[in-house]
């Protein structure tokens, strides 16, 4: 089972339980009740989220869609799944998710997408950039925890996420926690003492295009959780497309995750061409 | 909860009012995602697949989509394997569905739209067509659907290439959308449907650019529901044919709205992106609402309604 890159999803949404909230640094950890779908998501997939109550009307008069939310770790509770969600505030809807308080109702769809493959050849390297730890949190307690993850942050406030992770060597840009760095140069100091590696990587779009070709220079491995604008999160819409080499693909059924050989640059931004 | 009554569409018997709007449930990607939980509880009572064009297209460059306030304005572009690869890969897998298949074509000129009329009605899988005409003719400029002659003129050119029956499917964005209803019941269409997007645009709070890669795009979702009632209610009092309505539907409510305006059956788009059962959901909730209204008999019910 371990080998499976994808746990299926009941049709339809549902509805679970916030059992938890909470302020972690700059990030809010909100904690579900999850009765109607599967105990074991696999890393990397993501759940289609949406508050039950007042969702919309936000900022703009949104969010009208659900947004999509990577599990950052799934623990088996009686009956259902108590699923971890990090969440970085950056809209209405990310706001709206952080007001959630425990007892509030919350619309499920998932699990979705296609999460990493866990058997690695060689030591795997688990990276996370800034709200990127998410899905490597879930990976990390895949694969067992002596395998360390390297994790970059802007600043002391969002390196309070590492506090996860069994194991973990942090920096920040501005050096308010762990090395002054960004977390692509601890990829690479790791990668030219060992590159018998997989890598893992989830993060903003520039460190994931820093990651992919510093792996491609090396002939390493790497696996990719990407992110796209999604409405559906299902395939329906035909709107989460990234360029890849096969051309486009739909990030939410073809992904998130994915092997970077498929991709000739993994950082392309949403807009601002 | 009542037991969903069915329908009669064009002669195809349907075991409810309910079906997807073209290109917003893709029910390969949804076996894959959901397995046969999709077909023991298929949420529409016929399903439409997404537009198919002769060759094969890709789509427009992402950014595809921007949320509005109660509505989304996309720019997919119409990717899909184009006739040949539909017919070979993806009407196969469509044909497993449980309820009955309408294709939806689309094309450039008359002789791309002969193409793909003929080959598809050739195929016993498909119940009807569909044919979405809010693209230019290459050889007029014109778009198809937002005229009266042009789309007259495709229609009595399709007309007599298929006995299966044809829906046309008509642009919003068009000045009379009731004159090109009425130009395609007299040319032989069987039935209509509407709305498809309106077009928008949204820019990049940032930059200021355009946002979505096409830099333009479709309107849906709740947000455009009212105009889209006013169209319905506007071309069905024009023809006698079953008029398919859609545009923001997201509950039995609205569809008893747009049944109402005059509409035979409905369509739901948009909603199926926030809930992958909402056909479902929608078609229970209007048989329930109809049946109170004492107006589930057929297509009388509609005119009673809306009286
Ligand atoms: C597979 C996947 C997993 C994810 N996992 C996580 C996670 O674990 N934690 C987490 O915090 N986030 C995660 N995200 C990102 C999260 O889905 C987005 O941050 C969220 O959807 C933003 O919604 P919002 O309303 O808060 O912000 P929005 O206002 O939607 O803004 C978010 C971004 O979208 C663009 N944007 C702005 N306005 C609009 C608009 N009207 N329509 C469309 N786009 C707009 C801008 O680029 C903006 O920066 C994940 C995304 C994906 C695809
Ligand atoms: C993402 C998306 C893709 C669509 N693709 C098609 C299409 O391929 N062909 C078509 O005729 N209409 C297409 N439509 C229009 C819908 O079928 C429908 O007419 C419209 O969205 C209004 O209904 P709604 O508000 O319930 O979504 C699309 C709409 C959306 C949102
Ligand atoms: S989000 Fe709709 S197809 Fe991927």
């Amino acid at each position: 089972m371990s080998g499976a890159r994808r746990t299926r999803a009941p049709f339809g949404r549902r509805r679970a339980i916030v059992a938890e909230a909470r302020d972690l640094g700059a990030y809010r950890l909100v904690t579900a009740l999850d009765t109607g779908g599967p105990q074991d998501p696999r890393p990397g997939q993501f759940y289609m989220l949406a508050a039950a109550e007042r969702w919309g009307a936000g900022e703009g008069e949104r969010p009208y869609l659900p947004r999509a939310l990577s599990f950052a770790r799934a623990r088996r509770s009686g009956e259902g799944v108590l699923l971890d969600f990090l969440l970085e505030v950056v809209g209405p809807g990310t706001e709206r998710l952080a007001q959630l308080a425990p007892g509030e109702g919350l619309w499920l769809t998932g699990p979705l997408g296609v999460g990493f493959d866990c058997e690695p050849s060689g030591t795997p390297l688990l990276v996370g950039g800034g709200i990127g730890a998410a899905p490597i949190l879930a990976l990390q307690d895949e694969l067992g925890e002596a395998i360390a993850a390297l994790l970059g942050f802007r600043s002391a406030a969002h390196a309070e996420a590492a506090s996860l992770f069994a194991e973990a060597e942090v920096c920040t840009e501005d050096g308010s926690a762990g090395r002054r760095a960004l977390v692509t140069e601890l990829v690479r100091e790791r990668l030219d003492r060992d590159g018998d590696r997989t890598v893992y990587a989830c993060g903003p779009p520039a460190m994931l295009e820093a990651v992919r070709a510093l792996c491609a220079e090396r002939d390493v491995r790497a696996q990719l959780a990407l992110e796209a604008g999604m409405a559906c999160g299902y395939g329906a819409c035909f709107g989460c497309v990234v360029p890849a080499r096969s051309g486009y693909v739909r990030l939410c059924v073809d992904g998130p995750v994915l092997d970077a050989s498929e991709l000739t640059d993994a950082g392309v931004p949403e807009a601002g061409r | 909860m009542s037991e969903r009554r069915g329908i009669e569409l064009c002669g195809v018997p349907l075991r409810g009012r309910v079906l997807n709007g073209s290109g917003t449930f893709d029910a390969i990607a949804a076996h894959r995602v959901f397995g046969d939980e999709l077909y023991e509880r298929f949420p529409f009572d016929a399903f439409v697949s997404k537009t198919i064009t002769l060759a094969p297209r890709q789509g427009n460059p992402p950014p595809r989509l921007w949320e509005t306030p109660a509505g989304l304005i996309n720019s997919i572009g119409l990717p899909n394997r184009g006739l040949q690869g539909f017919l070979a890969s993806d009407l196969p897998r469509l044909a497993e569905l449980p309820v009955p298949l309408v294709v939806s074509v689309m094309g450039f000129s008359l002789d791309e739209l002969e193409r793909l009329v003929r080959a598809v009605s050739e195929r016993d899988e498909v119940a009807m067509l569909e044919l979405n005409f809010s693209c230019p003719n290459v050889e007029t400029g014109l778009i198809m659907g937002a005229d009266a002659g042009e789309t007259a003129r495709a229609v009595e050119r399709l007309r007599p290439l298929t006995e299966k029956p044809l829906i046309v499917k008509l642009t919003p964005n068009a000045t009379d959308p009731a004159a090109v209803g009425a130009a395609a019941e007299g040319a032989g269409a069987d039935a209509l449907s509407l709305i498809n997007t309106l077009k928008g645009m949204a820019f990049d709070p940032r930059s200021g650019r355009p946002w979505l890669g096409a830099v333009t795009g479709g309107v849906s979702g709740p947000a455009v529901r009212a105009v889209a009632l006013q169209q319905v209610h506007a071309v069905a009092a024009r023809v006698a044919i079953p008029v398919i309505g859609m545009g923001g539907i997201q509950s039995g409510r609205d569809a008893a709205d747009f049944v109402a305006a005059g509409a035979t059956a409905v369509a739901v788009g948009t909603e199926s992106f926030r809930d992958p059962e909402a056909g479902a959901r929608v078609g229970r909730e209007l048989a329930a609402l109809l049946e109170e209204r004492g107006a589930e008999s057929g297509a009388g019910g509609a005119a009673r309604l809306g009286a």
